[in-house]
């Protein structure tokens, strides 16, 4: 992992409203360069939508923001990523501390082979957090937050992998949710379930938004228009529009934003 | 177009070829299992005459052609446990330096690699005059001058260095198979574990270990249970030809059921009489890597069970 970073002279996210920011973040897997120069805020307790072509990095984007790219073998990430103020690829950063404010839901839900409980209870105890009580409590809340609890409350010692698809990535979004994270980074949450999980799913996003910042990557317009207050476009690396959702899906900027977004490519 | 011309188009020549290999490798497969149940059964029909108690629980006597094979199945038994233990853990960890922990192009893990792959080939009994150089006449007698005042106490075979000779040999596999079984384990549960801020270590501990428990083990007995059939890498280090006692401490010499069925079967003063011994000595050692192999595929038809029931 190369991580080419030039500290800014003052503090990009210092004007309130904005909960993270990127700055000319470039990510290269090798020679191939999957995003290049894009530049973007977060705005704080708002939801972010995504949306472009498979393969113009949205994923890569999203996992550059909680350092969860640090792992992939020949990657390279240049730029700034700020998250309240502090640069993410600052010198000396622990991107363990980075993960436990910023969390990520996957595409594929990936429960561990462990129980309910145990997968939701797992970020609190590598965190730390012992206590029985504790951490049935912030069990108990995750799960209530993900909109899961009524239909596991009986069933919390039974694995995570006995539960519906939908269930299962509910879980994984509570599993996150348990350690109380200030953004939560969703890549494509929804696109392997049915219309009515993803419904569960959309509602649960519109309610998180009072208490978190949320960035979700989806290849369903409908959905990014349904839940999201803000969209960015990605088109081949780079980020071409972000503006208000229904300006982008009502006057996009840019011919390529509507060409998309009209189903004319992608 | 008509129906039934277009039916007679889909007959074709028959595939000789496809017919040919058919044979050939079935014939193969059949050679094989023949053999192996020939070997199998003259050993069986052989040895579970002389199969008993009395058998199993004394040492051999009268020159080795009457008595049982305790000494021998001690020996083995201790040899193997000892041979685990020095080469699990050491195995263990070097699989997970190399898959969690080195980067991909890491000189040294490249290093580590080539060696446990040539360590895989080296034949054994150049292993047994390795631990002969350097176990005994190195370490050995290193140990018997700073601490024993020369005296040869480490410094001649013994179990510890039949055993440690032993771990080497069995090392490459027990760190490939634990490599492979590391491998399988899904990215995503190990994303899984870092997103909510697990550490790597707490990822591997917690996630990736439990999770290739039953690929390890499985891998490791299988090593373990050739590793307890070799007798090549300790003759220069330990087992010896016959001794009256058990072996009781780290520096006693040992019997070994494999190394004694060479015994019997080449240094006998009366073949006819050793030969049922013979037998059942080579049934008891072929039994004890039967038990340890049925072992490796019941923890492995468990953990399959297990990550069925998760798909
Ligand atoms: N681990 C990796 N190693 C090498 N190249 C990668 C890796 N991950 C992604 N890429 C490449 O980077 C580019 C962007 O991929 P990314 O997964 O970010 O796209 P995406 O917008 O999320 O696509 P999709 O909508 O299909 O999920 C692609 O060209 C892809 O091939
Ligand atoms: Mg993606």
């Amino acid at each position: 992992m190369r991580a080419v970073v030039a500290p800014p002279a003052t503090s990009l996210t210092k004007d309130a409203g904005y909960k993270m920011r990127a700055r000319d973040l470039t990510v290269r897997y090798g020679e191939n360069t999957a995003i290049k120069d894009v530049t973007i805020d977060v705005h704080d307790k708002v939801v972010l939508a995504l949306i472009g072509p498979s393969g113009c990095g949205k994923s890569t984007f999203l996992r550059s923001l909680n350092r969860m790219n640090d792992m992939v073998p020949g990657i390279s990430v240049s730029g700034h990523v700020e998250l309240d103020g502090e640069a993410v690829y600052g010198p000396g950063v622990d991107p363990v501390l980075v993960r436990r404010r910023v969390g990520m839901v996957f595409q594929r839900s990936n429960p561990f082979p462990k129980s309910i409980f145990e997968n939701v209870a797992y970020g609190l105890r590598v965190a730390g957090l012992s206590g029985q009580s504790v951490v049935a409590e912030r069990v108990e809340r995750a799960l209530r937050h993900a909109a899961l609890w009524d239909e596991v409350k009986d069933r919390l010692q039974e694995s995570g992998l006995g539960l519906s698809g939908g269930q299962q990535q509910r879980l994984c979004i509570a599993r996150a949710l348990a350690v109380e994270p200030e953004v939560l980074l969703m890549d494509e949450p929804a696109s392997a379930l049915d219309p009515i999980a993803t419904a569960k799913i959309e509602d649960l996003i519109s309610e998180l938004r009072s208490e978190l910042t949320i960035v979700i990557v989806t290849h369903n317009m409908q959905q990014a228009a349904r839940v999201s207050q803000r969209t960015g476009f990605f088109y081949m690396g780079r980020l071409v529009e972000v503006g208000e959702t229904s300006t982008i899906f009502t006057r996009p900027k840019q011919r390529e934003t509507e060409d998309y977004i009209t189903g004319r490519f992608g | 177009m008509n129906v039934t011309t277009a039916g007679a188009r889909l007959v074709g020549r028959p595939r000789y070829g496809d017919r040919a290999l058919a044979v050939a490798t079935g014939a193969a497969v059949v050679t094989i299992l023949s053999m192996l149940v020939v070997v199998l059964f003259d050993v069986v029909r052989g040895g579970a005459t002389k199969l008993s108690w009395e058998f199993l629980t004394t040492s051999p006597r009268e020159g080795m052609t009457a008595g049982g094979v305790l000494p021998a199945i001690v020996g083995t038994v201790s040899l193997t446990l000892l041979m685990t233990i020095a080469a699990v853990p050491a195995g263990v960890a070097t699989a997970i330096y190399l898959t969690e922990y080195a980067s991909r192009r890491s000189r040294l893990a490249r290093l580590v690699r080539v060696c446990v792959a040539n360590l895989a080939g080296v034949p054994s009994i150049v292993f047994g005059l390795f631990g002969l150089g350097f176990f005994i006449s190195t370490v050995g007698r290193a140990i018997d001058r700073v601490a024993y005042d020369g005296e040869a106490v480490y410094g001649r075979p013994c179990l510890l260095w039949s055993s440690l000779t032993l771990a080497i040999l069995t090392l490459p596999v027990v760190v490939v198979s634990t490599e492979e079984a590391i491998l399988s384990v899904p990215r995503e549960l190990r994303e899984a574990s870092l997103a909510v801020g697990a550490t790597r270590l707490q990822t591997i501990t917690y996630v990736v270990l439990p999770e290739a428990l039953g690929g390890i083990l499985t891998g490791t007995i299988l090593a373990v249970s050739r590793g307890a059939g070799e007798v090549a890498p300790i003759l220069f280090t330990g087992v010896a030809y016959y001794l009256p006692y058990l072996p009781t401490h780290l520096n006693d010499q040992f019997m070994n059921l494999g190394y004694h069925v060479y015994v019997l079967a080449t240094q006998s003063p009366d073949v006819d009489r050793t030969k049922p011994l013979l037998y059942g000595t080579a049934l008891v050692l072929l039994m004890l890597t039967l038990l340890l192999n049925l072992i490796a595929i019941a923890i492995r038809a468990r953990s399959r069970r297990r990550s069925r029931a998760a798909a």
